[in-house]
């Protein structure tokens, strides 16, 4: 600690940082910008959330009771949109902002003022997206993936939605530009790619991902928009077009963007397991490999998204085979964290308590994963809750929880302080029990033929729905535990050593805590790196 | 809290026995799998499912058991001590990769066998093609000159409205009954022909085991043989998202007998003449509507 404080008194020289308003407005420093992104994510998180009660008030008991069928077309459209492009991927990139600098040994970002703009051009986004609710005909309702033609009778929601979606873009693309260059330039002098965190490496191929998918989604709304509103005919069949080239184009982009949300989860449960085992991951260098083939396999697997639209057998064929190929390094990655916990010590903190719900949840979403790769069987499980039952295992119990075991994880190096244990562990457990309780009774409802995306059932599936409202209040409301315990950790926590978990390691672990406004002004000496590098 | 004898201990549960039982009668929580439908290929997906079903199970069973195992046997307050040498194998990494390679292989081989029987569409016997509108059916009898217009029954169509207070509960099938069915005779391969008007739709029926999109400017085809001696009313509801009354286009089939078939048909086909004269030959839990199915022109769009 004494060494700590000599480090924080050399720093307080030049730790003088904007004051006010424009500290935020005008922010290089990769930390504040970090922060902006995970309270932005928080905010979208609540949002989108309170629109998923919404759909789940309505779905409680067959009868429509409180929304218009339209209303309720835009909730499902929004929610998706708010949960994808405004909670989980602004969280991955303030997450991201937060910590590649810190484990590569790195000043800053590469590209400060980017990275500024980068975050800024996400509230003017939302703000756009958002104010759909309030224009003729109301907030886009043809659901999050705006196949047309549906999309095309938007009412005056649509400009303002094609345009948001092209500023969320612009600013995802610029947000991985600047991990690449950071981590491709500016590791610490010694460290090779691989001895980089797990959590590095699956953001760098994440970035990579999102530079080359994100502008195919620009280019699919892009066309929408010459179709709305200057006679192009791209999708418009009475003009020679085809509604399906819109769906083979959307999920071009769109099953490598359900990779975008979920391998930097990969990368942090990577660092939170081998932490709370004490014992080095387990054949890091195949999970980066992995890693690597997941992405690969996710530019060739698109059209499992639309088994139904009607392609030929061949077609057909080699969809389910290269989506069932998946599971392969999909299979080396848990193996590999169950090998990283076998034979080691295990300990229960709230960051791993949720990365061990991950492993179950995740993994289970993987194997209904499995199953709706099988052509025949998904003719029945398409467009079904079974569906809804399987993304949501994998985004909420997946991506959100390696979020937010990620930030249990970090809170002390960020914050110098500790968050109240006993809370954190009531959060877990709620969200662990709210989210089966919502989400495991629709693989039921699916299966018995309910369709996704209806606003009002056929009585038969009465029981289950409610079960499932039930699950979404609960994990709903205990979601304001997570910032009840932040909110009293910044305020009034414990002070955190520079190292609060026994087993930690990384360069993260060897900056004092908190993690000084300016970190690694000069990088850190080599046998830093290798102890830091532990594997 | 404790209970302090038995007696009390049995009639809580009792009383929580009592109180859950109007809950229990009417309530469908045996609805938990896919159904095994009516037709050759729907039971063969079902047969599909249940397989890859039981492999996931099986997978499960492993991977959760090595999970839970490494977390009762390894945890720090029991005093494990990591063992940091551990850190790579190779053979351990071939073999958890060749396993699911071979699992993946056994389960595609069925998978591709049903696949290629869903695409074979000889010898059908009739052909119907379904035209989506938002939100209601067309069905045309290819051929036939029999087409009609299949939209949600009355009953349901009041139900549903915001606030009506009616019980859905009272609703026969509720939101899945329509007021002209689609009928088709037991025993033969019919072939449905998919499009839609507007936007696309997707037609659905889980007992005859595949849905298929339909989608304006293509024709796609699905076909169905069902069971001889499985007549009666199957129903399913339109899968894809397709505006404001998504939830409201059901898809309802009619199976008869192939005599009550072909009596229907030519039912059908007689209206042109009197139309007046013409009882809709079919009704499900609706009582009959005035306009015979068939004397109802269809408008273009």
């Amino acid at each position: 600690m004494a060494n700590t404080a000599a480090h924080d008194a050399t720093h307080d020289a030049h730790d003088h940082r904007p004051q006010g308003l424009k500290r935020w407005l005008y922010a290089t420093n990769h930390k504040d910008i970090g922060t902006m992104y995970l309270v932005f994510a928080c905010v979208m998180f609540f949002l989108g959330g309170a629109m998923a009660l919404l759909i789940r008030l309505e779905l409680f008991q067959p009868g429509m009771q409180f929304l218009d069928p339209a209303f309720y077309n835009s909730m499902t459209t929004m929610h998706a949109l708010l949960m994808i492009f405004g909670a989980v991927m602004p969280a991955w990139t303030g997450l991201a902002n937060w910590m590649v600098p810190l484990q590569v040994g790195a000043p800053d970002m590469a590209l400060p003022r980017l990275n500024n703009f980068s975050f800024w051009l996400l509230p003017f986004a939302f703000t756009l997206l958002l104010l759909t609710l309030f224009v003729p005909g109301g907030a886009p309702a043809g659901g999050w993936t705006l196949y047309p033609p549906l999309s095309l009778q938007a009412g005056d929601s649509f400009p303002l939605t094609i345009f948001a979606i092209h500023l969320l873009g612009i600013s995802s693309i610029l947000g991985a530009i600047n991990v690449i260059v950071t981590i491709m330039n500016m590791r610490a002098p010694g460290m090779g790619l691989l001895n980089m965190s797990l959590f590095c490496w699956t953001w760098l191929i994440t970035a990579y991902l999102l530079i080359l998918v994100m502008p195919v989604l620009a280019g699919a709304v892009t066309m929408l928009l010459t179709d709305y509103f200057f006679d192009t005919a791209f999708f418009t069949a009475a003009g020679g077009g085809d509604p399906v080239m819109f769906q083979h184009i959307f999920w071009f982009f769109g099953h490598p963007e359900v990779y975008i949300l979920i391998l930097p989860a990969f990368g942090v449960v990577s660092e939170i397991i081998p932490t709370f085992s004490r014992k080095p991951l387990f054949g890091y260098e195949s999970m980066v490999y992995a890693t690597a083939s997941i992405a690969f396999l996710s530019f060739i697997v698109w059209a499992h998204h639309m088994f139904t639209v009607g392609m030929p057998l061949a077609g057909q064929l080699f969809f389910m085979l290269s989506t069932m190929l998946i599971a392969v390094p999909t299979g080396v990655k848990v193996f590999n964290w169950c090998a990283t916990m076998w034979k080691g010590s295990i300990s229960f903190e709230t960051p791993m308590l949720f990365a061990i719900a991950f492993l179950f949840l995740f993994t289970l979403g993987g194997l209904s994963g499995l199953m709706l790769a099988i052509v025949p069987a998904d003719f029945q499980y398409h467009d079904t809750y079974f569906v809804v039952a399987h993304f949501h295992y994998v985004l909420v119990p997946g991506s959100v929880f390696a979020i937010m075991a990620a930030v249990y994880y970090w809170l002390p190096k960020w914050s110098g302080r500790m968050y109240d244990e006993k809370i954190g562990k009531l959060h877990f457990w709620m969200s662990a029990i709210g989210v089966n309780v919502l989400f495991f009774p629709q693989h039921f409802l699916g299966l018995a033929g309910m369709p996704r995306r209806i606003p009002d059932y056929a009585t038969q599936f009465a029981d289950w729905n409610m079960v499932s409202s039930v699950g979404a209040v609960i994990f709903g409301f205990s979601q304001l535990l997570f910032v009840y315990v932040i909110w009293k950790a910044v305020r009034s926590g414990e002070t955190a050593p520079q190292r609060p978990w026994e087993g930690a390691h990384g360069l993260e672990w060897e900056l004092p805590t908190p993690a000084p406004y300016h970190s690694w002004d000069t990088p850190p000496p080599r046998e830093v790196i290798t102890k830091g590098a532990m594997h | 809290m404790t209970f302090h004898n038995r007696k009390t201990f049995c009639s809580l549960i009792a009383l929580t026995l009592a109180a859950l039982a109007p809950l229990t009668a009417q309530a469908e929580w045996g609805n938990l799998n896919m159904r095994v439908g009516v037709t050759p290929l729907s039971r063969e997906i079902y047969d599909l499912h249940m397989t890859i079903f039981w492999w996931c199970v099986g997978i499960g069973v492993v991977v959760f058991g090595w999970m839970i195992w490494s977390l009762v046997a390894f945890r720090k307050s029991k005093g494990a001590k990591p063992d940091t040498t551990m850190i790579h194998s190779t053979k351990a990494e071939i073999i958890w990769t060749v396993i699911p390679v071979v699992i993946l292989v056994l389960m595609a081989i069925p998978a591709a066998r049903t696949l290629i029987a869903i695409e074979d569409t000889r010898n059908t016997e009739i052909s119907i093609k379904a035209t989506g509108h938002q939100w209601k059916w067309q069905y045309e009898y290819l051929g036939e000159d029999v087409r009609f217009y299949s939209t949600l029954a009355r009953s349901s169509d009041e139900a549903r409205q915001l606030q009506s207070g009616v019980d859905p509960k009272s609703v026969p099938e509720y939101l899945l009954d329509v007021d002209n069915p689609l009928v088709v005779p037991e025993d033969t391969k019919v072939r449905m022909l998919l499009t839609a008007q507007d936007v696309i739709h997707a037609w659905w029926v889980p007992d005859f085991g595949l849905k298929k999109d339909a989608i304006p400017g293509n024709i796609n085809e699905l076909w169905f043989k069902v069971d001889k001696g499985k007549t009666g009313i199957y129903r399913g509801q339109c899968a894809e998202l397709c505006g404001r009354d998504h939830g409201f286009m059901p898809v309802v089939v009619k199976v008869v007998t192939k005599a009550e078939y072909a009596a229907w048909l030519a039912a059908q086909k007689a209206p042109a003449q009197s139309a007046d004269a013409a009882e809709p030959a079919v009704d499900t839990a609706m009582p009959a509507t005035a306009a015979s199915p068939a004397a109802d022109p269809a408008p273009a769009g």
